[in-house]
């Protein structure tokens, strides 16, 4: 009887073929089999670091920014986005509301302010989109419907900064919210100066830095908690 | 209802971004651990995922249906890993970090001291492997891969492939031969 090959062992350790039967019959070859066995299955002991089940969410925000912008970016998910923000912002501030009442767990807390945290910080990567536009052109039609879409889900946050006392987080979301408001009330044929007046007032409050620092924190705190 | 991953491939290549989210979050936890296992290093596989969903959206186009997706992600994200061990290796040589911590959860003392000797040696025998052969033997032995999967991935013949993964093994088991046979 004519021995396995060495490729043949691997291949048994890593399909069971075509060698089970051999292996059954031959103590050599058993013998063999084992001893590769014993080592491979060492080999898969050795620990890799796990992520959260959340992984994937903080990868997809770190890509966001990197992602080519495309025409289709006004697609339904730019709609529904701000929606989905303001809805979990009200899961939030229920869940502080419920709070008072009832005590409840470290974790449950940890995990509502990472969803606030999330719920800005998709709220203000949208927002930045808006700012950048209308900064750096003088179209604001091309920009209305984002800012009608994002005005909801601001107030919806300013409002809940304000009642957690983030005085800093809430200056920013007012400031946003005045050109947003500008923005979505902006006539169908704006004039250069129409557009000259909301960039003002970006220039003036350093609207852009404002909110890429407050995105940069609220990722950063999200991610830590 | 939920996309499978060929549906969502089909609606981001179209520019729904909203769909290549789904693919990031159901793809990045497995393309996190074969990014560390190829690279050994926690920050330079926080980066491959990265890159390679950056490069995989780019790339869309040339995704092609009839294979899985993940299957063709990993494949991006091992060839952005050889970039980088080819890279590595013109720097410096360096010990995955991943054998560093080699203990299992319950480790008796006597698999402990095994592993740890095996570890010790399984750095510098995986460094000098080829880096077909490092691929391969990551995606054959901790991926679970197959051989035909193995092969698209390096984009090379299966014979290829499956030389690639016996001539690994060979070479790790002659490295980690003496370390073993002292131990057992």
């Amino acid at each position: 009887m004519s021995h396995l090959t060495e490729e043949q062992l691997v291949d048994a350790y890593y399909s069971g073929e075509p060698a089970d039967s051999h292996l059954a019959e031959c103590p050599e070859c058993k013998a063999s089999f084992e001893q590769l066995r014993e080592l491979l299955d060492r080999l898969s002991d050795l620990p890799t670091p796990e992520r959260g089940p959340g992984y994937g969410g903080e990868v997809w925000t770190r890509l966001l920014l990197r992602l080519p912008r495309t025409k289709s970016r006004k697609a339904w998910w730019w709609i529904l986005a701000p929606a989905l923000a303001a809805m979990l912002a009200i899961a939030f501030l229920a869940g502080r509301w419920t709070e008072r009442s009832e005590p409840i767990a470290g974790n449950s807390e940890q995990a509502r302010e990472r969803v606030l945290l999330l719920s800005i910080s998709e709220h203000l990567e949208r927002s930045q989109i808006v700012l950048e536009q209308v900064a750096n052109t003088d179209d604001l039609v091309e920009e209305r419907d984002r800012a009608r879409e994002l005005i909801g889900a601001n107030r919806l946050l300013r409002q809940t900064a304000e009642r957690l006392g983030d005085a800093k987080d809430a200056v920013v979301l007012e400031q946003l919210e005045q050109v947003l408001l500008d923005v979505a009330n902006a006539p169908d044929k704006p004039t250069k100066d129409d557009a000259a007046r909301v960039q003002k007032t970006i220039a003036q409050n350093e609207l852009l830095f404002k909110v890429r620092i407050t995105l940069t924190d609220a990722r950063e705190r999200g991610l830590t908690l | 209802m939920e996309w499978t991953d060929a549906q969502a491939a089909a609606e981001a290549r179209l520019g729904n971004q909203q769909a290549f989210r789904v693919l990031v979050e159901r793809h990045s936890r497995a393309l996190f651990r074969l990014a560390y296992r190829m690279t050994g290093n926690e920050q330079d596989a926080e980066d491959l995922v990265q890159e390679s969903f950056l490069k995989a959206y780019k790339q869309l186009r040339n995704f092609d249906e009839r294979s899985a997706f993940s299957t063709w992600l990993h494949r991006i994200c091992v060839n952005c890993a050889l970039d980088l061990i080819r890279a590595r290796k013109k720097r410096d040589h360096q010990t995955p970090g991943w054998l560093e911590g080699v203990a299992a959860p319950d480790p008796s003392p006597e698999r402990l001291t095994q592993s740890s000797q095996v570890a010790e040696l399984l750095g510098p025998a995986l460094n000098r492997l080829s880096e077909s052969e490092r691929a391969a033997f990551v995606l054959r032995h901790y991926e679970g891969s197959s051989i035909e999967e193995i092969a698209q991935a390096l984009g090379v013949q299966t014979s290829a492939a499956k030389n690639s993964v016996f001539r690994a093994v060979q070479k790790l088991r002659r490295s980690l031969a003496p370390a073993w046979e002292s131990a057992r």
